[in-house]
């Protein structure tokens, strides 16, 4: 407990864009087939460090095949509202979830350079107290922690729908399950809310038995992976209204809701159209009446390739589909980043109307059939999947694998694992920088990014900027 | 008073609700309208913590007992808080629009009404020696009228120090003041409930 709110707290994500520049990023190391643990880089992305763009410390798991994914804060400034009582806890510990283990890990990262770990829940813990398993996003709430999941209970994950659960923030004790009335939700990935508007939305990817050992193209090609968007009253944990993106919008990911929470909109990202293979954006929003709407508000066509080019699974298409995998909104609600891992291209959207994104920038960087190198030559393996913007909005990182069994599919005979980093320009526009390259020790993929004290998919505000 | 505006500065309590609230409708009257609904809740809680004490004080030969049961309870919730640094979690299950039952839930489990009670026992037995003769009927009625006053007194100072924060913070000083300016009062806040006991035990002796 500190005696003031940690100095990284901001009441609005106008505050936050103008507090210090982050000097360290936390990355995920992740062993893709299970012969070594996975683990936490600490990357240093000050410029003016003699060390810029290393890795300068490894947090070690001392388990094997955790398969490490997404993680989060234990606090954050969502703790600024009185009606929390959380207002002196300390931004300090990561919670790093291993999806294929469904373990859990608080690492400790006062000291960043000397980061450790604070505590591991069990995998039978979680089984055992929420019937859930595959932890997978984070987030800090007036609750707690609340973890979403991807596989209910059982070997395979199918004995019951996934959910979200809560963990107490102080002691990382696994409190019990969130909802109480989930509705038709069947299907888990991401979720977010807007707090003082008091309702969550969440996303469906797929259930384990359609990720865990690849993509099932059968599963694809008869709609079968998630379509909906699932709005929820926060504090009264109950699912309110469900909407139905259309059956062939196929993998509903990002959830990202405007940061100022006095806007009423929000995006969800979905990885492919199977009637055409586009990607697509939908933006999501609040009627006066309270209930929600979403339309389809940007889509990204594939491009045409010759099919002995493609992986396999690709051939009978010919075509590679953009592969919406991650979507990122920055702190002013301005520019929205759309990860293309098919392509191999990252897309920067003007969204200041939120239902017309406009293309403000675009960086070419690996892909599929086409392999663009690093302006410093290197290769970069896949495409830019996991992005996150830095809280001023000038920089913007990313990392290149989906998850091991997909990487393999779509990707065939490639490996590696890279941090890259752009410059965004003044007036929009994206640029890589030459000098910011992080190559992965052997063996090791990298997934999501931390930015030290919060970035622009960590920190819920409950005050607007204006 | 003093009590009441130790209460209204307090972040904790709930004035940056109010600011919140402007902002999110972009109408300075929401600030109002949070207030009201901060102090209605506070209202209540006191009232409910001070009117059952203050129906007990028309047994006249008890007033001391009563003030040393008071007295102790008050220690006694200082040290749990003192001991227990946890705020209930049941207090993040109440949606930010419904701020009455938020304030009056606050009010009640970190003691803000407990703290009244020895206050008001010390008004009570300020009173004239001679209301110790009067009727029954008399005595509670002069009671339950006291207790109101403490109440609306207390919040009264409450909401307009919690309301002047809020007010500057909307129109000059900015949000930024609010993390600047938000101290954790928890020690002082469980130190201040055993203070107040204390002296209450120790003035009536």
């Amino acid at each position: 407990m500190n005696l003031r709110p940690d100095p990284t707290f901001h009441a609005s994500p106008k505050l936050a864009m103008q507090a210090p520049v982050e000097t360290l990023a936390f990355t995920l190391m992740l062993s893709p087939d299970g012969s070594q643990p996975d683990g936490v880089a600490v990357v240093d992305v000050d410029p003016s460090s003699p060390t810029f763009g290393q890795i300068v410390h490894q947090v070690i798991m001392p388990n094997k095949g955790d398969e490490f994914h997404h993680f989060g804060w234990n606090a954050c400034s969502s703790s600024l509202s009185p009606l929390s009582g959380h207002a002196f806890l300390e931004r300090r510990y990561l919670i790093v979830p291993g999806i294929r283990s469904s373990r859990i890990y608080v690492i400790d990262v006062k000291e960043p350079r000397d980061a450790k770990i604070h505590k591991i829940i069990e995998p039978e813990e979680v089984f055992a107290k929420t019937g859930y398993s595959r932890p997978h996003t984070i987030h800090c709430g007036p609750e707690g922690i609340y973890v979403s999941t991807l596989g209910g209970g059982g070997e395979d994950g199918t004995d019951g729908p996934p959910g979200i659960f809560i963990l107490d923030c102080e002691t990382f004790e696994i409190l019990g399950r969130y909802e109480m009335d989930r509705g038709e939700q069947d299907k888990h990935y991401d979720f977010w809310w807007n707090l003082p508007r008091d309702y969550m939305v969440s996303s469906e990817w797929g259930l384990p038995p359609q990720f865990e050992n690849g993509i099932v193209p059968e599963d694809l090609l008869s709609n079968k992976y998630g379509h909906k968007i699932h709005f929820w009253k926060l504090r009264e944990r109950r699912n309110v209204q469900t909407i139905d993106l259309g059956a062939n919008h196929q993998m509903a990911l990002e959830i990202r809701p405007a940061h100022d929470p006095s806007k009423d909109y929000g995006f969800c990202g979905v990885v492919v159209d199977t009637t055409n293979l586009q990607g697509a954006i939908f933006t999501w929003w609040q009627k006066p009446d309270g209930t929600f709407e979403a339309k389809k508000t940007l889509t990204i066509d594939p491009r045409p390739e010759a099919p002995e080019n493609l992986p396999p699974l690709l051939q009978g298409f010919g075509a590679v589909p953009p592969l919406v995998t991650d979507i990122d909104l920055s702190l002013d609600d301005k520019y929205l980043y759309v990860a293309c891992w098919g392509l191999g291209e990252m897309h920067q959207y003007d969204v200041s109307d939120p239902m017309a994104p406009k293309l403000a920038g675009k960086v070419d960087l690996g892909g599929i059939a086409r392999g663009t190198p690093h302006p410093n030559g290197k290769p970069f393996a896949y495409g830019p999947q996991m992005v996150e913007i830095s809280r001023d909005g000038k920089r913007v990182y990313w990392t290149n694998s989906l998850y091991s069994t997909w990487d393999d599919q779509f990707y065939p005979g490639e490996g590696g694992g890279q941090m890259v980093m752009a410059h965004v320009g003044a007036d929009g526009g994206l640029e890589l920088d030459k000098d910011f390259y992080v190559d992965f020790p052997k063996g090791y993929r990298s997934h999501q990014i931390r930015l030290e004290g919060g970035d622009c998919s960590t920190d819920s505000f409950c005050y607007p900027s204006a | 008073m003093a009590s009441g505006v130790y209460h209204g500065i307090n972040p904790g309590m709930g004035w940056p609700l109010a600011v919140s609230a402007a902002l999110m409708d972009r109408a300075p009257g929401s600030l109002r309208r949070a207030l009201l609904a901060l102090a209605a809740g506070h209202l209540l809680a006191m009232a409910v913590i001070l009117f059952p004490f203050a129906a007990l004080m028309f047994i006249a030969a008890w007033h001391e007992e009563i003030r040393i049961v008071a007295s102790c309870l008050v220690i006694g919730l200082g040290v749990y808080l003192l001991i227990n640094r946890r705020h209930p979690r049941f207090l993040a299950r109440v949606p930010p629009s419904r701020l009455a039952l938020w304030s009056f839930l606050a009010a009640l489990a970190h003691g803000a009404g407990l703290m009244l009670v020895p206050i008001y026992l010390g008004i009570c037995a300020s009173g004239p020696p001679e209301a110790g003769h009067a009727a029954a009927a008399t005595l509670m009625g002069r009671n339950l009228v006291l207790a109101a006053g403490v109440a609306v007194l207390h919040t009264g100072a409450m909401t307009l120090s919690g309301g002047a924060l809020a007010v500057a913070v909307h129109r000059w000083f900015g949000l930024r003041f609010l993390s600047r300016s938000w101290f954790n009062l928890d020690v002082v806040w469980a130190l201040s409930l055993m203070l107040v006991g204390a002296i209450s035990l120790l003035v009536g002796h």
